[in-house]
């Protein structure tokens, strides 16, 4: 069986970067599944020549040399403003920002807010894992009630700290007519690839801003095994952050 | 310095300082002359004391900021006191008679300054010109006093600055020509 | 569409935020990305109105760190970008100018300080001077060149792009609000009237082909693994820098040869210490004049020379020895005494530096 499994050439995106996989994240991420899907999505628009691809810090940067497209590092929660900038400078590129959910909804979330409220004609990728995964698990924006991390080892409370940020609704509630606001899960890759694809269309048509949340999971913090890892990003995430396109363009923003 | 003369206009926000030191300092700058205008800029920007900061030479100028002023124009109480530290026994002191007992009480004493003069342009500008002549007739009184540009050249001045608002009304432009004049004699 | 904004030369008695506007035009700057702070805002005035008729970009950001940002982000492309902010909008600009400083991306800053620290007021001082040299997490790779005039500001403004693109390190075009808001006399001119072609930008990101096919992609990092990594790329960032340094440092200097006092400043104060020097000349005192015109990389060498052998050196700026700090790092060693004369936040006139130096030579 085993030398069978090696025959078989694994089905990795074009635009892939052969040479940096295996990839580096943690086993069990979701990171390389939300990055999968965007590799299908820009293969099948064709877009690969023209991507400017910006990374955040944190986990993400892991992302820096994933694709056979130019990328930049930016700055932890900066990496809207630096699509905002390349966009802005070189329109016909497609940019698309990729943070975690505290460089998008806590440090950076005022680049998130002002990039959409300018209805900048970017794509911006949030991976929410409800916790900070490389500095090690702490609270995020995203982290549920109750949940407990290395900063609310007793669980969340809401009292305390707020209830977890809502992203798409709040851009959703937001963004023009011609802005594309979806959030997708790695539970569902296809369905995430989809959401993906019609974000970047709404770029290319230069119908408005565009932005997917994609549910993920982080095993090494979560201290979950396989089974408990699904069971918390199916039964417990998806029931506080709901799956589902929150915004579509009515015209011109479709496949 | 050759020349140099050090100039400070003050008054209420609205009594038009600014806009006398920018058509004096435009007039010098077209005349060839070396000339630093420094607006006021602090918080007080609204609603505050306005003052105008200008220097005009035959030479380069050094420094934009001076602690003695060669011309002091006052135009209100709280302009008294805020030109005050740059008082010195060469000014020349100009302050509208307009001003309260308790103002006046705050100017310096005419022994300790080159010059100290009272006029009454807020007087003469409500009564035989227009209110809004006010600042015209102490840009005279500054002419006046330095001789740093021609009356025609400020003339020419103003003439840029109000072009179309003189076309449109010509009485406008011998009425500012008038506050000019006015604001000579009453220095001279 | 008007190609050239300055065809032949311009006179003008203008406020230096206007020459700033100018200069970033004239020196073919394509876009400016900037958020509204005093004093600078003006620059943002005028680009805006010029901007369009010349074919240029403007993107008014939610904050500096965004202003910083889309700067790089703009710079990265091969596009001519720069932003201007002031006294807290400087501080979060520090974060971008490491991430340039990093990275070798050539981004100009524009900054008329102001008052501080905090808030503050929004007048006039030289109290971001070390900032501007060495602020962020890091050694200070960055050129700074310090303004006294508008002539300078519409010279350094269109050198400071050059320099950012020649040597790949962030510049910044240091002024002040004096000179932001005051009007004085500018001659504005075409760069290649004066035999300056503008430094070629590069395209760091997006340039022709497809990446992995025809070429490699282009993957920009400021993020390292190990000690030794990180060692290494700071090392070669200061090898890069003291290859350049000398090119790039700049001074003035006058009256030094017999001075028995050399008096020192920077920006808009070096103009009162000049007059100052000619002032106690006339009287009969040996004073000189010395201005570091680049702050960062300091004409520390220059400097050395210019006081070896004197009795005294005063420096004077409006903060709280800022200069006097950089002065002394590079005179370690020299035994003339270094006296200072601070007026943090407040400008400072020729009056009072010849009143001070009268009163050291009692």
């Amino acid at each position: 069986m085993a030398i069978e499994m090696n025959n078989v050439a694994p089905p990795m995106p074009a635009c892939w970067r052969k040479e940096t996989k295996t990839h580096k994240f943690c086993p069990g991420c979701g990171h390389g599944i939300v990055l999968k899907a965007l590799g299908e999505a820009v293969d099948e628009l064709g877009i690969q020549e023209k991507v400017i691809f910006s990374v955040d810090i944190g986990c993400c940067l892991l992302a820096i040399d994933f694709f056979n497209m130019d990328t930049v590092q930016t700055h932890h929660g900066r990496t809207n403003a630096v699509a905002s900038g390349v966009k802005r400078a070189t329109p016909d590129k497609i940019c698309i920002a990729y943070m975690g959910d505290g460089g998008g909804y806590a440090i950076g979330s005022q680049h998130l807010l002002n990039a959409a409220a300018r209805n900048e004609k970017i794509t911006s990728i949030l991976v929410n894992n409800t916790n900070y995964g490389m500095t090690g698990g702490q609270m995020a924006p995203t982290t549920l009630p109750g949940q407990k991390t290395e900063t609310s080892p007793y669980g969340r409370s809401v009292e305390q700290q707020g209830s977890p940020t809502h992203g798409p609704e709040m851009l959703a509630a937001m963004l023009p007519e011609g802005a594309y606001v979806a959030r997708g899960t790695v539970a569902n890759p296809k369905q995430l690839k989809k959401y993906l694809k019609k974000a970047l269309q709404a770029q290319i048509n230069g119908t408005g801003f565009s932005f997917v949340e994609a549910l993920s999971t982080c095993p090494t913090n979560w201290s979950t095994n396989a089974a408990k890892t699904w069971d918390f990003l199916e039964n417990q995430m998806a029931v506080e952050f709901p799956v589902g396109e929150y915004k579509v363009p009515q015209e011109g923003g479709n496949e | 310095m050759s020349g140099l003369k050090k100039i400070m206009l003050a008054g209420e926000g609205g009594q038009g300082v600014q806009s006398v030191a920018a058509i004096l300092s435009e007039a010098a700058y077209a005349a060839g002359k070396e000339v630093m205008y420094i607006p006021n800029f602090g918080v007080e920007q609204r609603g505050g004391v306005s003052i105008a900061f200008m220097q005009i030479s035959d030479e380069v100028i050094g420094s934009p900021k001076f602690d003695d002023a060669d011309i002091i124009v006052a135009l209100s109480d709280r302009a008294i006191e805020r030109v005050q530290m740059y008082v010195n026994p060469n000014t020349v002191y100009v302050y509208d008679a307009n001003i309260s007992d308790a103002a006046k009480a705050k100017l310096p004493a005419e022994s300790d300054v080159a010059k100290l003069q009272e006029i009454a342009a807020h007087h003469i500008a409500n009564t035989e010109l227009h209110v809004r002549v006010f600042n015209v007739i102490i840009m005279g009184a500054v002419l006046g006093l330095t001789n740093i540009v021609s009356v025609d050249d400020v003339k020419k001045a103003l003439d840029h600055k109000f072009q179309a608002k003189f076309e449109a009304n010509p009485s406008l432009r011998d009425m500012n020509y008038t506050a000019l004049e006015k604001g000579i004699s009453l220095v001279g | 569409m008007a190609t050239k904004p300055i065809e032949k030369d311009t006179h003008a008695f203008v406020t230096g935020n206007e020459v700033v506007a100018w200069a970033a035009l004239a020196a073919d700057a394509q876009i400016m990305y900037g958020y509204p702070i005093t004093p600078q805002n003006e620059i943002m005035h005028y680009w805006t109105r010029l901007a369009p008729k010349y074919d240029r970009k403007f993107l008014q950001t939610e904050d500096e760190l965004s202003a910083g940002f889309t700067t790089c982000g703009g710079v990265l492309t091969g596009t001519r970008s720069f932003t201007a902010t002031a006294g807290p909008g400087t501080i979060l600009m520090q974060e971008p100018i490491t991430m340039a400083e990093m990275m070798r991306i050539p981004i100009v800053v524009v900054v008329q300080q102001r008052g501080g620290p905090s808030t503050a007021t929004v007048i006039y001082s030289q109290q971001e001077a070390r900032m501007c040299c060495y602020g962020g997490n890091g050694e200070g790779f960055r050129v700074v060149y310090s303004s006294s005039s508008h002539q300078d500001l519409y010279d350094f403004t269109i050198k400071a792009f050059n320099t950012a693109w020649k040597y790949r390190f962030p510049t910044i075009v240091l002024g002040d609000g004096y000179q932001a808001k005051m009007r004085e006399a500018v001659t504005m001119y075409d760069p290649a009237s004066r035999g300056i072609s503008m430094v070629e930008t590069e395209q760091f990101l997006g340039a022709p082909g497809l990446p992995g096919t025809d070429r490699e992609p282009h993957f920009h990092k400021n993020t390292y693994n190990t000690e030794e990594e990180l060692l290494e790329v700071v090392n070669k960032l200061k090898e890069d820098y003291d290859a350049v340094r000398a090119e790039i440092e700049e001074h003035e200097c006058e009256y030094i040869d017999d001075a028995e006092i050399v008096i020192v400043g920077h920006g808009v104060v070096s103009r009162a210490v000049k007059e100052a020097v000619k002032l106690l000349r006339k009287e009969g005192y040996k004073a000189g004049y010395f201005r570091p015109i680049t702050l960062r990389p300091f004409p520390g060498t220059a400097l050395r020379k210019a006081v070896e052998g004197k009795k005294d050196i005063v420096v004077v700026e409006s903060a709280l020895g800022q200069l006097k700090q950089f002065m002394t790092e590079e005179l370690y060693g020299c035994t003339v005494p270094i006296t200072g004369y601070f007026k943090p936040g407040k400008g400072v006139s020729s009056a009072e530096i010849v009143e001070k130096v009268k009163s050291m030579t009692k």
